[in-house]
């Protein structure tokens, strides 16, 4: 399994094309909020989502997916999917 | 047999098209043909005094581009989604178009009838993303692209 490094790493490259805010976009931490700090929409947000799960072969539920909003709980769902897999 | 007819529709899509959100001059759906969990068909005829014909364009009157955007959004997303969230009643209905990408072959004049075909690309997590083209009452491609909105009903939030 990738490291929590490597899975910033790999969520940044899905992330990147729908990111508004290149500046804020160069100085990611877990706690970078998707809408707030990189102004990507909601419609994008899913976008993101379906990203991550054809990347990772998870299925991301509505549960998750409300909790879904910052570089952090992202990385915590792709962890908590691939564990139980 | 009450409860058998009770389940007949004169206008089969009627249900649909009372939950559009939208009045004249901005209801761009006339009739739908079919409404499938996969896609949809609907058809709108401009009518020859609406009045953008007025200045778009000052010497010749063209449907624009961005009303016809807007006759495949409604029908082929929002008529959709309406489908898709099945029983939200109308008031609780929250719809934005988030993106659009749109090529554009042939024009529509003053009084013509178009037909909007979609298909449902994916639905999931409130966000409705179709592959919509429309064509002419000639049967040719005016335009054909994708459109996504996000559509919720506030009771299933």
């Amino acid at each position: 399994m990738q490291t929590k490094d490597e899975l910033i790493t790999a969520l940044k490259t899905i992330v990147k094309p729908y990111v508004q805010d290149e500046q804020a976009f160069e100085h990611v931490t877990e706690a970078t909020d998707f809408i707030r700090d990189l102004k990507i929409n909601s419609a994008n947000l899913v976008d993101i989502a379906l990203d991550v799960e054809e990347a990772y072969d998870i299925e991301i539920d509505n549960e998750s997916m409300e909790k879904m909003l910052t570089v952090g709980t992202a990385i915590d769902i792709i962890q908590e999917k691939l564990a139980a897999k | 047999m009450a409860s058998i007819s009770n389940k007949l529709y004169v206008q089969p899509f009627d249900h649909i098209l009372s939950k559009l959100p939208y009045g004249k001059p901005f209801l761009f759906v006339d009739s739908l043909q079919s409404v499938t969990e996969n896609g949809v068909e609907g058809q709108y005829t401009f009518p020859a005094d609406s009045s953008f014909y007025a200045g778009h364009f000052s010497q010749m009157p063209v449907t624009p581009g961005v009303i016809l955007t807007e006759v495949m959004a409604q029908i082929g997303v929002v008529c959709l989604g309406i489908f898709l969230l099945n029983d939200a009643p109308t008031d609780e209905l929250e719809i934005a178009l988030t993106a659009t990408q749109i090529d554009f072959y042939k024009p529509v004049f003053p009084g013509e009838t178009v037909t909007v075909r979609s298909t449902k690309d994916f639905f999931r997590f409130h966000k409705l993303k179709c592959r919509v083209e429309m064509l002419n009452d000639k049967d040719e491609l005016v335009c054909r692209g994708t459109i996504a909105g996000m559509m919720k009903s506030k009771s299933h939030a």
